[in-house]
């Protein structure tokens, strides 16, 4: 559906240029919600932005349903973008105006016809929850509504591609979770692939089934996101999956660990969904000469499935514990060493 | 000694048009001749300059860095050429538009032909001060119109003007308040109007009921204008 293909887009600073894409590729298959990670300034907001064209890249190609931007003529490329919605951040809404007027606007631009343009309206805002909320002025209207207004007006044109620039951060955790459900509605019940760029890796991980994780321009790290979630590679990515997932010893605990004279390993293990038929735990515990202390378990959904995480400290005799650690490999469980300063 | 069917004007009453000769020195119809031509110079002049202020200050917002239609030549060009404008005081401007003025209107006195320096001397002002509104336009509700599939005029027609709306009614407000002393001076040099009236029956006459009441009627002109203006501007932003 979107393909980014070697991306490269330097801005003229002041004192020095600044490079918001060094060579970066993209895929985004139709039906995906795909998450774009990454600090401030890590060049996401300027990706996500060449897919309807708004930057354009200085190199590489970027093609959405077919067809690659950069061919086309001024005229094709306005065509394009009524098929591609956008939500913003500060939801860019004319905030003196009603919520069917705001909502109405890009159909009016499109040309259709009013009767039609009413009934389009009533639609897209039955579908978002706003029915009732027509008449009001956006400037009436809570945080939520107004991105629900955002969401109802990118939707108006029925777009395949919808691109949201940090949606939800704006606004506060009960309602970034109703607006993230509302996205996946929009996704499951009229097949809208979705882009969006966050900072927020719950973001990435309620919603999302693949993610990007970016830095400095670059593509650091991508995949489904459980793959990025149960094995974190790039130093970034694994400071983004331990806002959501803790992958330390828990301060609490660390003492424990410190004190401990005999040999020892602190594990961090993780279960994705049912793929680890076995009771490993159970039978780890069950292992005679080694002791097992959970430090800590969290279990995480994601993508329709169930993180399970565990930080286990494993105690005895080297062998005991190298065993253990094969038969965690072996069991199909996700596993790393944890580390602490004594 | 009056015959019947032969009513003075004292027998009638009240006449105010003789009072008012004798109070102020001058006929009412000549204050009211002189008060259409100054709303003549302000109405025009505001019209006419609004409109190529307009243009003008669409110049500065578009074509400035970072703009729709990003040119450097073009802004540079409008900015100098406003910035030298505004720059000269408008008696100066007045004289100097002369022959220009000769050639459009074919006269250099009268109402009519002070309307293009008031013209030449106002647009830029209200073009600086359009500039301003359209800029206050949120970045973010440009890129929101492109990014639906706006086309430039499209933004301009439907995004920047609406938004930007209530705030160059304000805008104009001040810009006519600032015509109206121009009016005056124009008006003193061949075009008729209040302020006409009040330099050469006032002033040098030394007729200081009219000279008073002149700055009243002014006075008076502007507070209403504000009023006015702060008004329509509150309605177009109140519900924001």
């Amino acid at each position: 559906m979107i393909h980014v293909e070697h991306a490269v887009k330097t801005f003229a600073g002041g004192q020095q240029a600044v490079h918001a894409l060094r060579d970066v590729s993209l895929h985004v298959a139709q039906g995906d919600i795909y998450g774009i990670v990454g600090f401030s300034g890590a060049g996401k907001s300027t990706l996500l932005r060449l897919v309807n064209g708004l930057e354009k890249p200085d190199s590489g190609t970027v093609t959405v349903a077919g067809q690659e931007l950069g061919k086309l003529n001024k005229r094709e490329l306005l065509k394009l973008r009524r098929k591609i919605g956008m939500v913003f951040q500060q939801f860019n809404l004319l905030e003196g105006k009603t919520v069917f007027h705001n909502v109405a606007l890009p159909l009016e631009l499109a040309g259709m016809k009013k009767e039609e343009i009413r009934k389009r309206v009533r639609e897209v805002l039955a579908f978002v929850e706003l029915e009732e909320k027509q008449d009001a002025y956006v400037s009436q209207l809570s945080g939520g509504q107004k991105q629900r207004v955002g969401i109802a007006r990118a939707l108006a044109t029925s777009p395949d591609i919808l691109l949201c620039d940090e949606a939800t951060s704006a606004l506060d955790p009960q309602t970034t979770e109703a607006i993230l459900r509302l996205l996946q509605k929009v996704n499951r019940e009229m097949g809208v692939t979705i882009l969006l760029i966050t900072h927020q890796m719950q973001v990435i991980q309620m919603i999302c089934n693949k993610v990007a994780v970016m830095e400095e321009g670059k593509v650091v790290e991508e995949g489904s996101v459980l793959e990025v979630f149960g094995t974190p590679r790039a130093e970034v990515t694994r400071r983004f999956v331990r806002t959501v997932i803790n992958d330390r010893i828990p301060e609490k605990f660390l003492a424990v660990v410190r004190a401990e004279q005999r040999n020892q390993q602190v594990e961090l293990l993780k279960f994705i969904g049912d793929q680890v038929q076995e009771p490993l735990i159970a039978q780890l515990c069950r292992t005679e000469g080694l002791e097992v202390n959970i430090l800590g378990a969290t279990i995480q959904e994601m993508q329709g499935s169930v993180m399970s995480v565990f930080i286990l400290q494993l105690i005895g005799e080297e062998a005991l514990v190298a065993a253990a650690e094969k038969k965690i490999d072996a069991a199909g469980a996700l596993r790393e060493r944890l580390v602490w300063d004594a | 000694m009056s015959t019947p069917g032969n009513i003075t004007p004292a027998q009638a009453g009240f006449d105010f048009a003789a009072w008012f000769k004798d109070f102020f020195g001058i006929k009412f119809d000549k204050l009211l001749g002189s008060l259409g031509d100054t709303l003549y110079m302000l109405g025009w002049g505001l019209i006419i300059g609004a409109a190529v202020g307009f243009l003008l200050a669409l110049v500065l917002v578009m074509c400035r860095r970072g703009g729709l239609w990003q040119n450097r030549v073009a802004y540079g060009i409008v900015n100098v050429y406003v910035n030298i404008v505004r720059s000269m005081p408008f008696i100066i401007t007045l004289v100097f538009v002369f022959p220009l003025t000769k050639v459009i209107v074919g006269k250099t006195y009268g109402s009519t032909a002070m309307l293009v320096p008031l013209v030449i001397y106002i647009s830029p002002y209200l073009a600086r001060l359009m500039e301003n509104s359209l800029l206050e336009v949120s970045p973010g509700i440009i890129e929101a119109a492109q990014a639906m599939g706006a086309t430039t005029w499209q933004i301009i027609a439907r995004f920047m003007l609406p938004e930007a709306l209530s705030s160059m009614v304000l805008a104009l407000t001040t810009g006519t308040v600032g015509l109206l002393g121009a009016t005056a001076m124009a008006g003193y040099v061949g075009g008729g109007g209040v302020g006409d009236l009040a330099l050469t029956y006032g002033y040098q006459r030394y007729n200081l009921p009219l000279l008073i009441l002149t700055i009243v009627i002014l006075v008076v002109f502007v507070q209403l204008l504000q009023l006015l203006g702060n008004r329509v501007s509150a309605r177009l932003r109140s519900h924001r």
